[in-house]
């Protein structure tokens, strides 16, 4: 074998570990999910294979599912738009402050690496009958009876708005840390107030950090099942909540099957939007 | 420049953000040291009672062997693997390049829910059950593209030029790899990992849906102690969690600070 195929092929076996294992511990099973939400359960609880629709026509008409699916939707857009106002203007503040930059960044590194279950637990602590604001309230005498602040829409908001907050304010920051000051200078000079420079300049070269950012929010929120049953009353369950109800409790595989594929294609035509606009790259960098 | 009262409202605001992130941590480990029976406000005097008694619960110490034996395996597997890509696509011109990048990552890209689904699902069908095996491969997957992400972000700074003055000097290509190259990438190595690491031991979705009946990660045993009441123990436990996904990670980075300047010059 001459140097330059040897050359060639050793890039392919340095990939191969990684790819066999996508293919097989992703692609596949996802096809293979395709393929059993076409089987069907029968009472006896054996799955029959075949092509068979019955868990579509039921998990695309039945009211129940779509409701929740809409309000799951509805959760992850006020939870997006949320992050985005209040990170917005914090990564502004970290990438044009001279002084702190690296501290704040490493700050804001921080909660990524405190685990997701006791950031969310947490907010009991806070908000809880016996929480540090209700015991706050009660000894100022404002109130005489702790409140019930938990296990509701909002609360589910909050936990989730927590979670997400750092994923919004580092792809924003990325993106504005990358915009050449000049342009701002350039555009105060010739004689725009600092808000028009910021609408006009600032704000439209960090659109696509904002919606790396949103994407992120979105699709993670969207597919969350933690956080509504630990900060989620018995009525909040979220569209990941009926996917693990279906498969682990019910045992109904084949519905569950047909539930993740569903929640996967309404996402995964986010992704694609996103992709065609703006491409992955974006997304890379804030990762990286 | 001027920087002017918009200025002054930008910064209190991000103060108040950053508040928002880290208060109700915070608070986590304060209460954590409350002697009171009750996790609970007011706190009632110093202690480390919930510590001693995190150390005897046997269903937390099994936990948490548990959680470090997988995320010590899910990072040498992930790690392995990740950096043989990484080489490759960092090193080599390979034809569809953007499309083995966007396959790489697809495992994030995909809602955890639906993956653990998929794989639970598909292994099941291989007769591999619910088991440590399952955990494990469902562990690999998901932390896999960020180590993929983090170890190209970091090759992309070492020089080629080092190791083909070692291969011109008569070194063969395993010789340059092992005196040349992997110690040039240790850090990046070592930061994969930890990253594999803090991702496995701090995940619970996909835990959920591939762990055996009796088997319990640390947070899927947080989670369960949840559904009674939150007590002083939780925190304790969570004060514990905090001090080693934090700690670990800030360990990390200063060795590979020191280990990339003292090998960069």
């Amino acid at each position: 074998m001459g140097v330059e195929a040897r050359e060639a092929r050793q890039p392919w076996i340095l990939l191969s570990p990684a790819l066999v294992a996508i293919t097989f511990l992703l692609f596949v099973p996802l096809a293979f999910i395709v393929v059993y939400s076409f089987w069907l359960r029968t009472a006896t609880g054996a799955d029959v294979a075949g092509f068979h629709l019955d868990n579509w026509a039921e998990a695309l008409t039945d009211r129940f599912y779509r409701d929740i699916l809409l309000n799951t939707l509805k959760i992850a857009a006020i939870t997006t738009a949320v992050c985005a106002l209040a990170g917005y203007p914090a990564a502004y503040f970290i990438a044009r402050s001279n002084r702190n930059k690296g501290f704040l960044l490493l700050l804001l590194m921080l909660p990524f690496w405190v685990s997701y279950i006791i950031r969310t637990m947490s907010w009991i602590n806070i908000l809880g009958v016996s929480g540090a604001l209700n015991s706050f309230l009660l000894w100022t005498g404002i109130i005489s009876e702790p409140l019930q602040m938990l296990y509701n829409e909002a609360t589910v908001i909050l936990g989730l708005v927590h979670f997400l907050m750092p994923f919004m304010i580092l792809n924003v920051f990325v993106s504005v840390d990358g915009i050449d000051q000049n342009l701002e200078s350039a555009a105060n000079s010739l004689g725009a107030t600092k808000l028009q420079t910021f609408v006009s300049v600032t704000l439209p070269l960090s659109l696509p950090g904002l919606a790396a950012g949103g994407l992120l929010c979105f699709v993670l929120a969207a597919g969350t099942y933690i956080t509504p049953l630990v900060l989620g009353g018995p009525r909040d369950a979220m569209f990941a909540n009926l996917v693990f109800e279906a498969i682990i409790t019910q045992l109904n595989w084949p519905l569950g099957s047909a539930l993740s594929l569903m929640l996967l294609a309404v996402l995964g035509a986010l992704v694609l939007v996103y992709n065609h606009f703006l491409g992955m790259a974006q997304l890379m960098k804030g990762m990286g | 420049m001027n920087r002017g009262a918009g200025w002054s409202f930008i910064r209190l605001w991000t103060i108040l953000v950053y508040i928002f992130m880290f208060l109700p941590v915070a608070v986590v480990v304060l209460l954590s040291f409350n002697s009171s029976e009750f996790g609970a406000f007011p706190m009632s005097g110093l202690s480390f009672r919930w510590f001693v008694e995190l150390a005897n619960n046997e269903a937390i110490l099994r936990a948490f062997r548990t959680s470090m034996i997988l995320g010590a395996l899910t990072a040498l597997i992930s790690t392995t693997i990740g950096v043989l890509a990484s080489l490759a696509l960092i090193r080599y011109k390979v034809p569809g390049q953007n499309l083995i990048s966007t396959i790489l990552i697809a495992p994030i890209l995909v809602p955890e829910v639906v993956l653990a689904v998929a794989l639970l699902l598909f292994l099941n069908a291989l007769s591999i059950n619910k088991s440590f095996a399952l955990l494990l491969a469902g562990h690999v997957i998901f932390t896999l593209p960020f180590v993929i992400l983090v170890v190209q972000a970091r090759l992309v700074s070492i020089r080629r030029d080092v190791e083909e003055a070692a291969m011109s000097l008569g070194a063969n290509p395993v010789q340059t790899f092992f005196s040349i190259t992997l110690p040039l990438l240790l850090p990046a190595v070592l930061a994969g990992g930890l990253f594999a690491f803090t991702i496995s031991f701090d995940d619970i979705t996909g835990t959920l849906f591939w762990k055996p009946g009796g088997v319990e990660t640390v947070p899927t045993q947080i989670f369960a102690m949840l559904r009674n009441s939150i007590s002083p123990e939780i925190n304790a436990l969570g004060t514990v969690m905090i001090a080693l996904t934090v700690g670990l990670p800030l360990l990390g980075l200063a060795i590979a600070r020191r280990m990339s300047a003292s090998s960069g010059g």
